[in-house]
């Protein structure tokens, strides 16, 4: 197992100026390994990056590549290669230029960097672009250059730092399945950072969630979805309905004024905890099949589905459901237990 | 009405700046010696000019002072614009205060000091103290034009190099100086043509026998007009329009290329300081 972890951070906190941008992280990423560092801006995400990268230094805990402690190594000599937010094309060179660059360090013969740019362009469908300035280029396809840049350099771990942020919807989508693409199809390691969840579910292998320097839960995207560890994990990902409840005993808990069934336990007892129900884990039903019984307040239709919210003991329950019930009418409220999360009480800042 | 006013004014603001400019010129082609009368077209005072031995060593001294201070003011200047870029907070603000007040310190304040400074350090007045004066006054402007174009900079930048393997002196010629090179290209025509410009400094700071083109336009009037020196302040005057006008052209372009680029950062005008500095013909006519 431990020659599959090729980076591996032990420990490492950064402070800017007395204030704690990481606190202690652990953290391996796998040999061909998709990770998404996800969470809210001033999380530490990109922090984590910039300290992968090397253009930081932990201030506390090392780094490790491929077992080999690499914390003060300068970024030039790491096998590391990063995708910049804002691309950061040379602007004095052309397109050609700006990919061998890399190349052209190691001193390569005009021959091979001829041979290795042209299947970097044709990898990222810019064949024909040579001699362009990327100046005159949009937004879509410096961000090609820039991805094309970095991959020349046969980099073990590829860094992407929200590199889809400033593209518009589509090409952002686009460039979602691109990236999949040749992650898989070059086999190498990316670690990629993004606050857009969707991005972070749709493209991962392994997503980090990060909030206040810390990594609040770390699994497969499927895991952080079902299953959540807490609170704040559950609201950044995907849409839930987080109400206060208290823990009966193990696999019984209160909430909205009722005793449910569940399967969670280990808890104290009579412990307050915070309940996590997907809103396309309601079921709908007649108001006398359920516990809960509650008022349509207003339906949305959005293609998929239609999202409804339901006001029931005092709470406004957000529901996805494909059958509409129009505002007003009585529901019931089923929600079977494996789909009724308790998490543990966190505070937070 | 009111317009034709507005216009006439303007007009009149124009003629009074540069009459004296046009009576200069057209007095260095006069072929009478007197200043009084029109004698005729001639290029006479134009080919003696070029056999006067004071005044063409003084061009070569002014020549000379210019490209080497501005060769060497740019280095420096560049070299502390990068500094003041990256660094933070009150040690910035400090170091920006110190380099404006050069720009607005009336320009005798700065020769009195500098004389002062190398009388004290026990330097022979001459060619070095001339050198080190105008390597003085042109550094702040060298550092001004530079710093717009550091701060259009994609701050990942040299980042992105050293990510791709280059070692930190590699990244800073490689990308970074290409990338302000229009500024540092900027700044040194303007050094170079502020040295030229330059006569109460030099006056100050220099040595017998090392005279600049300014210099010695002085002496030679205090002696009585000649009208070689018309056709002297004439090509000076032109060699430094023709400067100021692709130190201007240069700044546009750059403005427009930044416009483009939707960047907000402004490009801090000099030029308008160092036209007002600009070689003042005029005086001469009123010895």
């Amino acid at each position: 197992m431990t020659d599959q972890q090729l980076v591996h951070l032990v420990g490492v906190s950064k402070i800017y100026d007395g204030t704690p941008a990481l606190k202690e992280i652990d953290l391996y990423i796998r040999r061909n390994e998709f990770l998404t560092l996800l969470g809210p801006s001033g999380c530490g995400k990109t922090t984590t990056l910039r300290l992968i990268g090397g253009f930081e230094q932990p201030t506390t805990g090392k780094i490790l590549f491929d077992g080999r402690d690499i914390s003060s190594i300068p970024p030039y000599k790491r096998r590391v290669n990063t995708v910049f937010q804002r691309y950061a094309l040379f602007s004095h060179m052309n397109v050609f230029e700006n990919i061998a660059f890399g190349l052209r360090i190691k001193k390569m013969d005009e021959k091979t960097i001829r041979a290795k740019v042209g299947k970097m362009l044709d990898l990222v469908n810019l064949t024909g672009f040579e001699t362009r300035s990327v100046d005159s280029l949009s937004g879509g396809q410096q961000q090609r250059v820039a991805i094309a840049r970095a991959l020349v350099n046969e980099p073990e771990v590829l860094l992407l730092d929200e590199p889809l942020a400033a593209l518009d919807l589509k090409l952002r989508r686009e460039m979602q399945h691109e990236l999949k693409n040749m992650q898989k199809q070059l086999g190498i390691t990316f670690v990629f950072v993004t606050h857009d969840q969707e991005e972070a579910l749709s493209m991962s292998d392994t997503i980090a969630v990060m909030k206040d320097g810390e990594i609040q839960q770390i699994g497969t995207p499927e895991d952080i979805y079902n299953e959540p560890r807490n609170a704040f994990v559950a609201g950044f990902i995907g849409e839930s309905n987080i109400v206060d409840g208290v823990m009966h005993e193990d696999k019984v808990v209160e909430f909205a004024g009722q005793v449910f069934d569940c399967v969670d336990g280990g808890f104290g007892k009579m412990e307050p905890v915070d309940v996590v129900i997907r809103p396309e884990d309601v079921k709908l039903v007649q108001p006398e099949e359920a516990k809960l019984q509650g008022v349509v307040k207003s339906v949305t239709f959005i293609g998929v589905h239609y999202e409804m919210i339901v006001q029931a003991a005092g709470i406004d329950w957000l529901v996805h459901s494909t059958l509409m019930e129009p505002v007003g009418a009585k529901v019931g409220m089923l929600v079977a237990p494996m789909d009724i999360h308790i998490m543990k009480k966190v505070s937070f800042g | 009405m009111v317009r034709f006013l507005q216009r006439t004014y303007v007009y009149l603001i124009f003629a009074f700046l540069y009459a004296p400019i046009a009576v200069l010129i057209s007095l260095s082609f006069n072929a009478a010696r007197s200043r009084g009368s029109w004698g005729g077209f001639t290029l006479q005072w134009y080919v003696e000019l070029f056999q006067d031995r004071v005044i063409m060593n003084s061009l070569y001294t002014t020549l000379f002072i210019g490209i080497t201070s501005a060769l060497v003011a740019t280095i420096i200047g560049t070299a502390a614009a990068i500094g003041i870029h990256n660094s933070r907070g009150w040690q910035k603000k400090l170091v920006m205060n110190l380099t404006y007040i050069p720009v607005l310190n009336p320009e005798i304040v700065t020769g009195i000091s500098l004389m002062i400074l190398f009388v004290f350090a026990k330097l022979q007045f001459g060619y070095l103290t001339l050198l080190l004066a105008h390597i003085t006054f042109n550094i702040p402007y060298v550092i001004l034009s530079v710093l717009p174009k550091l701060r259009q900079l994609d701050k990942n930048l040299y980042e992105a190099a050293l990510d791709l393997g280059a070692e930190p002196w590699y990244a800073f010629l490689k990308v970074i100086l290409p990338e302000i090179m229009p500024g540092v290209i900027t700044g040194l025509l303007l050094a170079f043509t502020l040295s030229i410009d330059d006569f109460v400094v030099s006056f100050f700071t220099t040595g017998s026998g090392v005279a600049t083109l300014s210099i010695t336009v002085y002496s030679m009037a205090r002696r009585g007009i000649n009208p070689k020196l018309n056709a002297l302040s004439t090509i000076m005057f032109v060699a430094v329009l023709l400067l100021l006008i692709i130190v201007n052209v240069r700044q546009a372009q750059d403005e427009k290329k930044a416009r483009r680029q939707n960047d907000k950062e402004n490009t801090l005008s000099l030029v308008g300081r160092a036209s007002a500095a600009d070689i003042d013909p005029e005086w001469m006519q009123q010895q």
